[in-house]
């Protein structure tokens, strides 16, 4: 049977997972070991050379971690997977895969704070140029790109705003353009959205988030789609020419259709070090089992909690794909037709002093910098994620001063709205 | 058979019955994609026969280079072609006059040769195309997921060990590939 045989549950489940081939444990062992010993000098350097598979070092690779990389990739439905130490070291591993210094990529304003920062001043001093667009007005993103430009980076729901973001019409201007699209999935997860289905090449995760589920363990992860020919046009030296450090071995050549996942932890991981600890993808691995059950009521208490928000006398506006009402709703029913996500802002006819004062209020909400958790979770963007923006980009980001953010949890959703009810009272 | 997709057990049944593999296009550099797959079929218990007009009369990882098909003086079972598709198709019409016939024509990745494909059929030959035995064989093992890849499989069985300790074989079941 191949993966497409199997339903979305039961690949969350098994994929990746059989029983340990050591000792028959039926869960994933945690293989919290540094390093793994090699059967002769020749498998050694069989190994260091990538001509065999097998574990050297927990930097690289990991049982453990496997197994989760090779869940989510057939999750997500691409051909490989490298995950990380949290979903900002994906990013950084992919850019460090396509971008040269003085090269340039198109992202869309409609993000998360964290990633804003990192691509306006991290990458900055990398030599690596963020030109911004607008995920509104595709032809924003269509003027943005030059010749100059290695990759289109978009949300699948964008964080803050829930925005659902038209991943088709998009990944159309990528293929154009000739530059991978890369979708960060953390808030729709594959459950709701799978974007290699709409054309994306890479996918990235801030595992952290619905994927653990359950806020305990940092993580991120890299799909590769194995749909993008990194050999056309020498444009991505790092994965079509001769490298150095494998004694000339070019990667796409030697890859095929993972060569992009396995760039990323041969050259990236292995030279910047960013890895995920065996422990928390253990406790990843055993959040995602469950990752469709939760995510189901994730989404109904969200639309609820955004149903109810919408008929409350404070409360100015609420932008939820969700809302039979929103202008992103066709979107919500193209892209992520399972429901339209947990996290999503309202605004507050107060201001950003009625913000704080709800923030502050909440008993049941807890007032963290965190999304994805099985506790719902409230924050107030501008003085927070995105305190460090400008008042246009908070504008831009869908973060203004009035705005609060939801990340609506699994609780009983009467609970959940009562704790809203006294807040904003 | 339209050598788009292949059924798991049309691979799987060709890499548990073939045993003696010609690599056509070898190269005695040990960064190139077909000494990486020599040296992975031999691990696993391939007879390898490294086929390089260029290099004839030497070694590739102890194994005898020859020139062409027609000079092996032993049945070979599949020809493994890393030439680019036009010349795929001189090299499958040269493995068709060998006897014995072989029995399977596999093509590289990015390698295609419809015609070629065809041919060898009639001959009553299996043939894969555009793919790459090392990464078909570590899928089937479920080596593939150590790297992270979607292996296409799932099991509730234990999976076996090498006899060296390396994990693998689950796909392919005992007998083959395994080296001691």
């Amino acid at each position: 049977m191949s993966e497409q045989e199997f339903g979305f549950d039961t690949l969350a489940i098994h994929a990746g997972a059989q029983p340990d081939p050591a000792t028959g444990a039926r869960a994933t062992p945690i293989y919290q070991t540094t390093s793994f010993v090699f059967d002769n000098a020749e498998h050694a350097a069989d190994l260091f050379a990538l001509r065999a598979f097998g574990n050297i070092y927990t930097r690289l690779m990991n049982p453990t971690t496997a197994v989760l990389e090779s869940k989510v990739a057939a999750l997500e439905g691409g051909t490989a997977a490298l995950a990380t130490a949290s979903g900002h070291a994906a990013q950084l591993l992919t850019f460090h895969a396509l971008m040269n210094p003085g090269d340039e990529f198109v992202a869309v304003r409609q993000l998360y704070g964290g990633s804003i920062n990192q691509f306006n001043h991290s990458f900055k001093s990398f030599g690596w140029n963020v030109v911004w667009a607008d995920a509104n007005d595709l032809s924003t993103i269509a003027d943005a790109v030059s010749n100059k430009t290695k990759a289109i980076f978009i949300e699948s729901i964008a964080n803050p705003g829930g925005v659902v973001t038209d991943i088709a019409g998009i990944a159309e201007i990528a293929q154009k353009a000739g530059v991978p699209l890369i979708v960060d999935n953390t808030l729709g997860t594959p459950y709701l959205c799978r974007p290699i289905e709409h054309g994306a090449n890479i996918v990235l995760h801030s595992l952290t988030k619905f994927m653990a589920g359950h806020g305990n363990s940092m993580g991120g992860v890299i799909v590769d789609a194995g749909n993008f020919d990194w050999g056309k046009d020498g444009k991505y030296p790092m994965l079509s020419e001769p490298n150095a450090s494998y004694n000339g071995m070019k990667m796409y050549e030697t890859f095929g259709n993972i060569a992009f996942a396995i760039t990323c932890r041969v050259l990236g991981l292995r030279d910047l070090g960013p890895a995920i600890s065996p422990t928390n993808a253990f406790n990843i691995l055993t959040g995602m089992e469950t990752l469709s059950l939760r995510m189901d009521r994730h989404c109904s208490n969200a639309l609820k909690v955004a149903e109810w928000l919408q008929n409350h006398d404070a409360v100015e506006y609420v932008n939820y794909a969700g809302l039979k009402d929103s202008p992103l709703y066709d979107l919500h029913q193209k892209f992520c037709p399972k429901g339209a996500g947990a996290v999503f802002t309202f605004g507050l006819k107060g201001g950003y002093e009625a913000g704080v004062k709800c923030v502050s209020s909440v008993n049941l909400f807890s007032h963290l910098a965190n999304v994805g958790d099985t506790r719902s979770l409230i924050i107030h963007p501008a003085s927070t994620t995105h305190s460090q923006l400008t008042e246009e980009q908070l504008a831009l980001a869908g973060a203004g001063p009035e705005v609060v953010r939801l990340s609506v949890g699994i609780e009983d959703v009467a609970d959940i709205i009562a704790d809203l009810d006294q807040a904003l009272s | 058979m339209d050598h788009i997709s292949y059924d798991k057990t049309y691979i799987s049944d060709i890499l548990r019955s073939v045993k003696t593999i010609a690599v056509v296009g070898a190269s005695a550099k040990d960064v190139r994609p077909s000494f990486f797959v020599m040296k992975y079929l031999l691990d696993k218990g391939y007879q390898i026969i490294p086929i390089n007009p260029g290099i004839a009369g030497s070694e590739i990882l102890g194994q005898t280079v020859y020139a062409s098909l027609s000079d092996v003086p032993v049945a070979i079972d599949m020809v493994d072609i890393f030439r680019n598709s036009s010349a795929a198709g001189p090299i499958v019409d040269e493995a068709l006059t060998l006897t014995p016939l072989p029995k399977v024509i596999w093509m590289q990745l990015s390698v295609r040769n419809e015609e070629a494909a065809k041919r060898a059929e009639a001959a009553g030959l299996k043939v894969v195309m555009d793919r790459c035995p090392k990464i078909e064989y570590g899928k089937l093992s479920g080596e593939w997921a150590w790297v992270g890849g979607a292996s296409g499989a799932i099991s509730s069985k234990k999976q076996s060990m090498h006899a060296s300790g390396k994990m693998q074989s689950l796909g392919l079941g005992p007998g083959i590939g395994v080296k001691k």
